[in-house]
C-alpha cells in the first residue's frame, strides 16, 4: 500500500472498471478482469451484463470465482448455456460489446501471447496455459480491453507467439487478416492507460496513474513507448470504489478459505 | 439401441477403455470426472490420446503417471493457481514420456465436439484469425463460404473412441441428467463411439423438468454410481469446488518424487470411487 491509500493493483482495477459502461455486454476473463468487471457492476454500472465462457449468462457473483466455472457463477446467472452455444451464438453471433482480457505478454499493437515463451513451440522454455477463449474473444467482441501489470517481461518488443490478434503489424493489418471488429481499444496497467494511435494502431500512453513517472513507464516497457500529445492523470480511486473492491476481495477470501 | 449398462466403475473402465484409445474426459471446471480418471490410471491404461478443453489436475495426474501419448486441448492450467507442472514436465522435458500436443482454442474445440455430435466431418466457424496457432497445428485449415466468399476456419470433427463424464443423476433405466454449467459433455458423449458416465446417485425419478439436459440411456455405454466422483471439482446441488485442494496441488505436482508418492498413497493404493480426500 502506498501512502496514497491504495495499491497500484487497486488503481489498475478501478481504472479498468470505469472503462465498462452501464448496460454493456461484457465477456469476462478470469483474474484481474473479473475483479474489475464485478467492481463496475457493484458501483457505476449495475446493469452491465457479465458473461463467462463457461456458459454463465448475465451472472452476478457475490464473490470472485477462482476458476472460470465456479458454482457461484452458475447459481447467480440468469441462465446457463452449453459451451458450444456460448461460443457460437453469443460470442460469434456478435452479442458481446466488450471482451475483457488478461495476458502473459503483450506487444505494441496489443497482440497477446498466452502460449509459449522462449525456446521453440515444441520445446519452449516456458509453457503457458494456451489460448482458452481468447483468440475468438479478441476477434468477435466489438472491442477488447487488455488488463496487465506492466513490466519489461510482459510488455515486449516481439512476441514469441501470437495467441490472440490485436492490431497485427499495425495500420490496417488487423482488418486485412479478416477481423471485422475494433480489437484492443484500451490497455490498462498498474502504471497507466494506453490506447491505439488512430493511424499506426500502436498503443500509446493516454493517462498516467497518480504518482507514476514517465521514466517508470518507459523502464517497464520492452519497446520504445510513446506518449500521447496530451497525457492526463488518471483520476484517483474514489473511497466508495476502494471500499466496494476491498469488500469483494474480503468476501472472496472468506469464501475460498471456508472450503477445506 | 442397447441401453446403458449400470455397473461398477472398475468394470465400466475395463470394458470400455483400451490402450491406444482417444479419450475425452470433459467437464468445464464443473463435474470433472476425477474418479473415472483415477480408475483409468489404476488400470494402467497407456498410449492414450487424451482430449479435454481444459486439462487440469486430472490430466496432470494421468500425464504424470504415463497414461498419455498425445494431448488435445485448448487451455491447460490449474485455474486461478498456475501451471500444470506434470503437463509442463512432459512437454518441456519428456517426463515420464514424450507428449505430442494438438493445441486449439476453446471456440474451435467446442465447435469440433458439436460437429462430432452432428455427424459432420468438420467444424466451420469464424476463428483463428491472425494468430499463430494454424502455424503449429496442421489440422487448423480454412474454407471459403460458397455464398459470401468469407474465409472461415475449419478443423476436423471431434470423434473420440470414448467419452467419460460425471453428472448428478441417472435413473434406473440409465437416463442421465446434467445441471448447472453443462460444458461440452452432451456433445462429447454423442460424438464418441463409447461412453462412460459416473453419477452422484442413481434415483427413481430424474425430476428434471421438460427442458432438462438429459442423455438418453441408449446414447451411453456404461454408468457407475460414484458419490463425490467429481472431487475436487464440484457437483452443482451436491458439493462445492474444493478451491483449497487446487491450491494444495501446486507444490505436490512441482516435484516428480512428491507427485509419485502422493499418487501412490491417494490413488494407486485406493479402490475405485474411494476418493482422494
Amino acid at each position: 500500500m502506498s501512502d496514497r491509500g491504495y495499491t497500484a493493483d487497486e488503481m489498475m482495477t478501478v481504472a479498468a472498471s470505469r472503462a465498462l459502461q452501464n448496460g454493456q455486454v461484457c465477456f469476462v476473463g478470469i483474474g484481474q478482469p473479473s475483479a474489475a468487471a464485478n467492481l463496475a457492476r457493484q458501483t457505476h454500472a449495475p446493469d452491465v451484463v457479465l458473461i463467462y465462457e463457461s456458459g454463465t449468462l448475465e451472472t452476478r457473483p457475490d464473490v470472485l470465482p477462482l476458476s472460470i466455472g465456479d458454482g457461484e457463477l452458475a447459481e447467480t446467472a440468469l441462465t446457463n448455456v452449453s459451451v458450444p452455444e456460448m461460443f457460437r451464438y453469443w460470442l460469434q453471433g456478435g452479442r458481446i460489446d466488450v471482451g475483457f482480457l488478461g495476458a502473459a505478454q503483450v506487444d505494441r499493437f496489443g497482440n497477446i501471447n498466452t502460449t509459449v515463451i522462449g525456446g521453440t513451440y515444441l520445446k519452449p522454455k516456458t509453457r503457458l496455459p494456451g489460448a482458452g477463449g481468447a483468440p475468438e474473444i479478441a476477434t468477435s467482441a466489438r472491442e477488447t480491453f487488455i488488463l496487465l501489470r506492466q513490466s519489461p517481461r510482459a510488455f515486449v518488443e516481439k512476441l514469441d507467439f501470437i495467441t490472440s490478434l490485436g492490431h497485427g503489424n499495425g495500420g490496417n493489418s488487423r482488418a486485412e487478416a479478416g477481423a471485422r471488429t475494433l480489437g484492443p481499444t484500451r490497455l490498462i496497467s498498474d502504471l497507466c492507460q494506453m490506447a491505439p494511435d488512430p493511424e499506426t494502431r500502436e498503443l500509446i500512453v493516454t493517462t498516467i496513474h497518480p504518482g507514476v513517472t514517465r521514466d517508470q513507464i518507459t523502464a517497464a516497457t520492452g519497446w520504445d513507448i510513446r506518449f500521447a500529445d496530451s497525457v492526463t492523470e488518471t483520476p484517483v480511486p474514489e473511497p466508495t470504489e476502494l471500499a466496494v473492491l476491498r469488500e469483494i476481495h474480503a468476501r472472496t477470501a472468506r469464501a475460498h478459505a471456508g472450503q477445506a | 439401441m442397447p441401453r446403458a449398462v449400470i455397473t461398477s466403475l472398475e468394470e465400466a473402465v475395463a470394458e470400455n477403455v483400451r490402450d491406444g484409445d482417444s479419450l475425452s474426459l470433459e467437464g468445464f471446471t464443473h463435474l470433472i470426472p476425477y474418479a473415472a480418471g483415477h480408475e483409468i490410471i489404476r488400470q494402467g491404461r497407456k498410449d492414450l490420446t487424451l482430449i479435454r478443453m481444459t486439462p487440469d489436475i486430472i490430466f496432470d495426474q494421468m500425464i504424470g503417471m504415463g497414461c498419455a501419448r498425445k494431448l488435445v486441448f485448448s487451455w491447460g492450467g490449474n485455474p486461478g493457481v498456475g501451471s500444470l507442472h506434470r503437463m509442463r514436465d512432459a512437454i518441456e522435458r519428456d517426463w515420464p514420456l514424450p507428449l505430442e500436443i494438438e493445441e486449439h482454442s476453446h471456440g474451435a474445440m467446442a465447435n469440433a465436439y458439436e460437429a462430432g455430435a452432428a455427424g459432420l466431418p468438420c467444424a466451420v466457424f469464424r476463428g483463428y484469425i491472425g494468430n499463430d496457432l494454424p502455424k503449429v497445428n496442421d489440422r487448423i485449415r480454412s474454407v471459403e463460404c460458397p455464398f459470401t466468399g468469407e474465409k472461415l476456419a475449419a478443423i476436423p470433427a471431434m470423434r473420440p473412441d470414448v467419452a467419460v463424464i460425471h453428472t448428478q443423476k441417472a435413473d434406473r433405466r440409465g437416463n442421465v441428467l446434467l445441471e448447472g454449467i453443462i460444458g461440452v459433455q452432451k456433445e462429447a458423449v454423442l460424438a464418441a463411439s463409447r461412453s462412460i458416465v459416473t453419477v452422484e446417485e442413481i434415483v427413481d425419478d430424474l425430476g428434471g423438468g421438460p427442458n432438462a439436459v438429459i442423455l438418453p440411456s441408449w446414447t451411453i455405454s456404461a454408468i457407475a454410481a460414484v458419490p463425490d466422483g467429481a472431487f475436487p471439482s464440484y457437483a452443482h446441488g451436491y458439493y462445492p469446488r474444493d478451491n483449497s485442494f487446487y491450491k494444495a496441488w501446486d507444490p505436490i505436482a512441482r516435484d516428480r518424487e512428491t507427485f509419485r508418492a502422493w499418487m501412490d498413497s491417494h490413488v494407486m493404493q485406493r479402490k475405485a470411487g474411494e476418493g482422494v480426500q
